[in-house]
Parts: structure tokens; C-alpha cells; sequence
């Protein structure tokens, strides 16, 4: 029974974790319409300044294998902020070029960002150990208890952190603020007509939403405690999170989490595959689940576009 | 330096291609492909296929030919390879971008299911190859030939620059002299009039991705061929088609063509002074500089 | 004989209605001008004839055949042509080429027909290599035109041909249209120059806020002390 719960709460953690992060994506995409195609750029990112603000500089003979361009050795609630203020920093810097161009234009941009971190981060050993990466990230309030219990806490903190996300971003969106955005998503010709500067809300959301990014990316880290520049391809890394939302309802912030956990609960599920392939294709049965996420994505944009929880979207096709 | 040029022309003539069908299909069916690299890939894992399995179970012979790294059974799976992915590109309009396109989705829902089908097609390819790197002729050695201003070239990729070049050519023809040609530029041009003629559009979108499809899997292979084959090149040479489509203007053939070319070069010669992993970088920053400064790309904009 | 008669049309976009139950009907050879203020629902009606838009209610015959329901591409092969106001011609395509695409849902040998378009637009006979983009306003349409008439087309829609002209080629476009109509063609005209559209009606329709007001004898709307008031100010 301990080894089922202890599973679960694994499960729940990863799920969270998601959560919190197409929590920040649905701000770009399900409230403001930007497809934002870069995402891992910005978990890695999260993650990285999370990791090198409560690391310690290595010393010693350490130092030899492990390069940081920093180590502050703080507390890790600096990492989650630091975490936040850095993507919102990047997403500031990248929006000034991208945001005004066209929706499909963003998209290519934003890949071509989050290829690049991903490069910068695997080829610059100065900054964070290039392909190696990181490890013996802390965790917080790891003293508290026995490392076999430490996943409780870690649980805890999660919720906190997707609980506390939510309510943010629920107030934002229900303010006029969120209503603005909302009316750039559906009708952008009439948001601008109205006279509001859709640059500047755009940019806002995207900063906020890449912030939300980047508390995700802090708390995978110091789950998993170890990172390394793979854990964030655009591949892997970016494609789960959309179905993730596409499922859960885009525009909807409880559809956000749903999705975060159904999506993931069906990858788990999937991981029976590998015990039904023939020995010599079992280190191919990630792709084939990959595969079925991917068919999965087909299906949902075809026969529901909305979602599990999403609002019909009313196109008005005379703006187009 | 000049090898490098040289070289980049080569390179720049196979993402060329891919680039021709990207801004034909981008200009006609107005979708951001995102799975374009990935039909590149999937062509030249057909050729593999057919290479490796299919053509020596009915016994074609497998000797090179003359200074070429490839044999009779490479000559036969180019053809047949771009159909397969011509094929495969027609089969991903009709039961997933037309469905779209019916229900009247917008540009992003279209791109993020082209998204959708690149990652179904790396996946079958990595499920039915694995991710390591293939040789179409592992362990061949390749002999160069010496040019001045000491530059080596493979007789290899002078063949890959003409064949990019003749099917290039062969594209122009069609476009400018056949019916269909002219029915597609004109639905490029303006797809409702193009209908207000009597033009069956959705008969050219798939004439357009049967051709943008075989013009991807030709370059796939010769990228094969003058490189290697790995999963993820689709995914590798996505930016440096984008790059060049967007450089060349979306919806113009030879804009494409020249793109291309500027891309391969700058790539090439960006490696003298930065690291050569940051390539696809130089094609994404010059990517930037255009969609900031002359968004339509080199050739103006479309009417 | 009526060859077009469109009934209790009511069609616009997304939800908004233009046209509310809109008659108007073509008699075979003659010229129909379709007038009345802007938003009047004039070029919807002509959109919905030829299949872009598709009617909430109504029906549209041609000949004996219902239409109503009918894609852009099949109408075009039932003998109906149509001029959009703008974005009317191939801009990257020459004036040949442009030509050769109006003929695109013809089997046969059409070089004949092409000598005739050139005959009546004369204009396009040294240009036939230069691209329809670079051609001037007045030019431009004669292309427009010339690409829909390469058919022989029973009928004619043409959404406000002198939109944006010089007078000169106004009357220019004006007196080939009546040129065109001698050859036989039905047409139907959509027009803000009211007064020059009424001229060479046979019959007009006066539209306003998507309905029918008034219809008549071309030039009996013309004399009429209202219709010149409301209508023919501009």
C-alpha cells in the first residue's frame, strides 16, 4: 500500500507540475490567442535560474567536473522568484520583436527562441554545465522529514504553488484587464478599433504567462533534482503541455489543470505498452506512446477543438 | 572560405526544396507547415527502405556507380520515394488539414496540427529505425576532387546541385506551361477568383501537396545522401526552411530557390566564426532581421 | 424569357443579415442595374447569386435550373460569369494568362474567343506578356472582364465596373459593356454611378438597407423625381 501511495503522489506531483505550467500558457493562447510555440525555452529556463540560485558555486575538487557562471545557495523560495522574474525578463526581450508579428509568424519565432536557449544552455559550459547539466538540486524543507517521506511535503508544496496560481490568474482574467485580452483573442481588428494598445496587453501577457512558465520549470527541477538541456527539447518538452491544454479547454483555467492531469494520467496509463512489445523494440515504446499523444492532439482539434472544459469560441469571420 | 560558399550552396540548394514546397503550400493552402522537415525525412527514410529491403529482395544489384556514393537502387528509390512522400502529404491534407479547413479553423488551429503531424511522423520514423544516426552506404569513402582556390567537392554533391537544379527547372516548366501550372499559380495568386473561374481549388491544394511533398522528399534524400539520416533532421532543418521561405517571400517559387541558397551559404560561412551546433541559430536570427525589416521577405509581397 | 430570377433572398455574414427577402430577376439580353446607398446589400446580392455566399432563405434560378445551393466553380460552368468590385484579376499572371484561366472549365479550342476578347478590349492586345498587377485601373478591369467573358457566358454579373475610374475610362468600360450586351449576354450590374447605370438598363432594382424599393424600366427610374432626388445625387 505504501509503494501504490508513494506512486500516486509521484504522479500527482508530475500532474501539478503541468498544471502549473498550462496554467501559464493558457494566459498566452486560451485568453490571448498567441501561440507561443517556444514553452520550453522557457521551462528550461525557469528551471535553470531556479537551480543555479539555490546550487552553491562548486568548490574543491567538485569544481573540476561542475561549471556555473553563479551559485547563490539561497532558500528556494528565491529560486521560485528568481525563476519567474528571469523568463519574465526573456519574454519582455523576445516580445519586443515577435509580438507584432502575425499569429503563425509568433509561432516560427518562438520555436526558433526556444532552439536557440536550448542551445546556448548545451554549448556554453561556463553557464550551467552544458550537456551534463546540473544536479543535487535542494529541496526545500528536505529536513523535515525521511527522504522516503519527502514526497509528501514536496506534494504539498506543489498544490500550494498551483492553488495559489490559479486564484492569481483568476482574479487577473476577471478584471478588466482579463477582458481586454479576451477581446483581442477573438476579435483583434475591433480590440485595436477600440482604441486599447494591443501591444502592451499582449506583452503583459505574455510576460505573465512565461513567469507562471517558469515556476513550473523551478518546481520540476528541485522534483527531479537533477537537470540537463535533453529534459527540455521543443519535442518533448513543449508538444505534452499543448495537448495538455487543447484537452483540458483552452480559455479555461480549471480546463488547464484538468487537462494537465487527465493528459498525463493517459501517459502513465501508456506505459504498459512497453510490456507488450517484443524485446528488441522495447526501447521504442516512448515513441510509441509519443505516437498516440500525437494521434490523441489530431482528434481533439478535429472533433473538439474546445476541449473538455472550453468555451465555444465565436469566430467573427467578417474581421477575417 | 570559399569552400565553405561552395559548400553552402550545395546545402543551400537541398533546404532550397523544402523551401519551394513550403511557400507552395503556405501560399496556396495558406499553412504554416510545420511538418514540412519531417516529410524531408520521411523521404529519405522511404529511399532507405527501399534501398536497403525492397530493392534487394527483388534483386537489384547493389554496386556504386562511376565516383557516386549510390547505385542502380538509389536511382530507382528517388522517384519512387518522392511519390511515397507525395503520397503521404496528400494523405495528411485529406484527413486532417481539409477537415480544418471545412470547418473554417483558424491559421494557428491549422499550424498547431501540423505541429501534430510532425511529431506523428518523427515517431513513426523513430519507431521503425530508432534514433540513431544511418548511412544510406555506411563506411563508403568518398572521394573528392580537387578545385582551385582549394576547394574539394564530392562528385556526390555536384550531382545533388544539378539534380536540385533540373527539378527546379522541370517545377518552372510545369508552372509556366501547363494548365494546372497556371491554375495553381493563379490560385496562389487569388484563390477566389481562382474559384469565381471555375477552378476546383481543392483539386489544386492537392495537386499542391503531391508536388510540395515530392520536391520535400528529394531534398530528404539528398540530405541523406551528402550527410546522414537521423529522425530529428526534419525537425533540424525546420528553422532553415522557415528562414528561407519567409527571406525569399511566402507564396514566391524562385524567392524560395534564392532564399534558400542565401541561407545555406550564410550557414556555411557563419561556422568560420562561431561555433557550427549554433547554425541553425544564424538561420533563425536572419529570419528575425527580415520578419522585423521587410517582413514580405526580398521579393516584395504578395498583391 | 427569364434567364436569372433570384427570390425572397435573405443571406448575409456570420450572423448578421444583409439582404431581407430580396426579388430581383433578369430578362434574357437585357441589362439589369442593381442601385441604391452603400450597405444596401448590393454586392451581397451578387455574391449570393453566384454561390460565394450561400442564402439563409430564397432560392436562385437559372434558367430552369435552382442554383441556390451551388459552389462558386459548378455555377461558373452552368453559363454564369461574375466581376468581383476589387482583387479581380491574377496579379502575377499576365493578361494572357489571366485570359486563359477564364477559360479554364473549357474543353475545346478556345483561340477564336480569345481573338474576340482582344478585339473588344484592343487596349490588352500589345500587353499580353505584362503582369495583370502592373496594368492600370481602367486596364485592370478590362482584363477582369475579358476573363469572365472567355466562357461565353449567358449571364453577367458585374460589381461596380467603375469604381475608382477616371471618367474617360468610365464611359470607356460603360460603352463596352453595352457592346458586350449586343453579343447576347445577360447582365446584371451593380453601380454607385446610378445615373450612368440606369442609362444603359433595360431595367433597374433600386436596394436599400438590404431591401427591395423600387424597380422599372431603366429609364422611367431615370425620370423618376425621387429616385433622381434619393439616388442620383452623386
Amino acid at each position: 500500500m505504501g509503494g501504490l501511495l508513494a506512486y500516486l503522489v509521484s504522479l500527482v506531483i508530475m500532474a501539478g507540475i503541468f498544471a502549473v505550467f498550462c496554467l501559464g500558457l493558457n494566459i498566452q493562447w486560451g485568453y490571448t490567442g498567441l501561440f507561443n510555440i517556444g514553452i520550453a525555452g522557457f521551462f528550461c529556463i525557469g528551471a535553470y535560474t531556479s537551480a543555479l540560485i539555490t546550487l552553491p558555486m562548486p568548490t574543491g575538487v567538485y569544481a573540476q567536473y561542475v561549471q556555473q557562471v553563479f551559485g547563490l545557495h539561497l532558500p528556494f523560495i528565491f529560486g521560485l522568484l528568481g525563476a519567474a522574474v528571469a523568463c519574465g525578463i526573456v519574454a519582455f526581450l523576445i516580445g519586443i520583436p515577435t509580438l507584432k508579428l502575425q499569429e503563425d509568424y509568433l509561432a516560427i519565432a518562438t520555436l526558433g527562441i526556444a532552439e536557440t536557449i536550448r542551445l546556448i544552455f548545451n554549448n556554453e559550459q561556463f553557464l550551467a554545465n552544458g550537456p551534463q547539466g546540473l544536479m543535487g538540486l535542494p529541496q526545500p524543507l528536505q529536513n523535515l522529514v525521511s527522504p522516503m517521506n519527502y514526497n509528501y511535503i514536496y506534494l504539498v508544496i506543489v498544490v500550494i504553488t498551483m492553488a495559489v496560481v490559479y486564484f492569481l490568474i483568476e482574479r487577473a482574467i476577471r478584471s478588466p484587464w482579463g477582458r481586454v485580452l479576451r477581446g483581442i483573442r477573438d476579435d483583434t481588428l475591433s480590440a485595436a478599433m477600440s482604441g486599447k494598445n494591443i501591444f502592451h496587453f499582449k506583452m503583459q501577457s505574455l510576460v505573465f504567462g512565461c513567469m507562471v512558465m517558469g515556476v513550473a520549470g523551478a518546481l520540476y527541477a528541485h522534483y527531479t533534482k537533477s537537470i540537463s538541456p535533453d529534459v527540455f527539447t521543443p519535442l518533448y518538452g513543449t508538444f505534452i503541455m499543448w495537448v495538455m491544454l487543447m484537452a483540458g479547454g483552452s480559455g479555461n483555467n480549471k480546463g488547464a489543470i484538468l487537462g494537465a492531469f487527465v493528459i498525463w494520467g493517459i501517459w502513465i496509463g501508456t506505459s504498459f505498452i512497453g510490456n507488450l512489445l517484443p524485446p528488441l523494440l522495447q526501447s521504442r515504446a516512448p515513441y510509441f506512446r509519443f505516437l498516440l499523444i500525437g494521434i490523441l492532439l489530431e482528434v481533439i482539434l478535429i472533433y473538439r477543438p474546445r476541449g473538455l472544459l472550453g468555451e465555444e469560441k465565436r469566430i467573427s469571420r467578417m474581421s477575417d | 572560405m570559399a569552400e565553405l560558399f561552395v559548400y553552402g550552396i550545395i546545402y543551400g540548394g537541398i533546404i532550397s526544396l523544402g523551401a519551394i514546397g513550403l511557400t507552395l503550400s503556405y501560399g496556396i493552402v495558406r499553412l504554416a507547415n510545420f511538418a514540412h522537415g519531417d516529410l524531408m525525412a520521411t523521404g529519405a527514410y522511404v529511399a532507405l527502405f527501399m534501398v536497403t529491403a525492397v530493392l534487394s529482395w527483388i534483386g537489384i544489384p547493389d554496386y556504386t556507380l562511376g565516383p557516386f556514393s549510390f547505385g542502380w537502387r538509389m536511382v530507382i528509390a528517388f522517384p519512387v520515394a518522392m511519390a511515397a512522400v507525395a503520397f503521404v502529404a496528400i494523405l495528411f491534407d485529406q484527413i486532417l488539414y481539409r477537415k480544418l479547413r471545412m470547418k473554417d479553423s483558424g491559421p494557428v488551429i491549422m499550424a498547431m496540427s501540423s505541429l501534430g503531424a510532425a511529431f506523428i511522423l518523427r515517431m513513426i520514423l523513430l519507431i521503425l529505425w530508432g534514433a540513431d544516426s544511418l548511412f544510406y552506404r555506411p563506411g563508403f569513402m568518398r572521394q573528392a576532387i580537387d578545385f582551385p582556390l582549394q576547394i574539394t567537392i564530392m562528385p556526390d554533391e555536384i550531382l545533388i546541385l544539378a539534380v536540385v537544379f533540373v527539378l527546379i527547372f522541370l517545377l518552372h516548366l510545369f508552372l509556366e506551361k501547363t494548365k494546372m501550372g497556371k491554375a495553381m499559380r493563379a490560385t496562389s495568386d487569388n484563390q477566389q477568383l481562382a474559384l469565381i473561374s471555375g477552378i476546383n481549388t481543392e483539386h489544386i491544394i492537392m495537386w499542391t501537396w503531391g508536388i510540395a511533398g515530392a520536391l520535400a522528399g528529394a531534398g530528404g534524400i539528398l540530405y541523406g545522401i551528402d550527410v546522414q539520416l537521423n529522425p530529428y533532421m526534419g525537425w533540424d532543418l525546420l528553422l532553415p526552411l522557415f528562414a528561407a521561405t519567409i527571406l525569399g517571400t511566402i507564396g514566391n517559387i524562385y524567392g524560395a530557390l534564392v532564399g534558400g541558397l542565401i541561407i545555406g551559404v550564410v550557414q556555411q560561412m557563419s561556422t568560420a566564426f562561431i561555433t557550427p551546433t549554433y547554425k541553425p541559430a544564424v538561420a533563425f536570427i536572419i529570419m528575425i532581421i527580415i520578419l522585423l525589416f521587410r517582413p514580405k521577405g526580398i521579393f516584395g509581397g504578395k498583391n | 424569357m427569364i434567364i436569372l430570377k433570384a427570390g425572397n433572398i435573405t443571406a448575409g455574414y456570420g450572423e448578421i443579415d444583409i439582404l431581407h427577402g430580396v426579388h430581383i430577376e433578369v430578362e434574357s439580353g437585357k441589362i439589369v442595374a442593381i442601385i441604391g446607398p452603400n450597405g444596401a446589400g448590393k454586392s451581397t446580392f451578387l455574391k449570393t447569386a453566384f454561390g460565394i455566399l450561400k442564402p439563409r432563405e430564397g432560392t436562385i434560378m437559372l434558367k430552369d435550373e435552382d442554383i441556390t445551393e451551388l459552389q462558386p466553380d459548378k455555377v461558373a460552368r452552368k453559363g454564369m460569369s461574375y466581376v468581383p468590385q476589387v482583387q479581380n484579376v491574377f496579379p502575377t499572371l499576365t493578361i494572357q494568362e489571366n485570359l486563359e484561366m477564364g477559360a479554364f472549365i473549357r474543353d475545346d479550342d478556345y483561340s477564336k474567343r480569345l481573338e474576340e476578347i482582344y478585339e473588344l478590349f484592343p487596349v490588352l492586345k500589345g500587353r499580353k506578356k505584362h503582369k495583370a498587377g502592373h496594368l492600370s485601373g481602367g486596364q485592370r478591369q478590362m482584363v477582369a472582364m475579358g476573363r469572365a467573358l472567355m466562357v461565353d457566358p449567358t449571364v453577367l454579373l458585374l460589381d461596380e465596373p467603375s469604381a475608382g475610374m477616371a471618367p474617360i475610362i468610365v464611359a470607356d468600360i460603360f460603352e463596352k459593356i453595352t457592346e458586350i450586351n449586343e453579343t447576347g449576354v445577360s447582365m446584371i450590374i451593380v453601380e454607385q454611378n446610378a445615373r450612368d447605370a440606369l442609362k444603359m438598363a433595360h431595367h433597374g432594382y433600386v436596394l436599400a438597407m438590404g431591401k427591395n424599393v423600387l424597380d422599372g424600366a431603366g429609364d422611367a427610374l431615370l425620370a423618376n423625381e425621387e429616385v433622381g432626388r434619393l439616388y442620383l445625387g452623386g
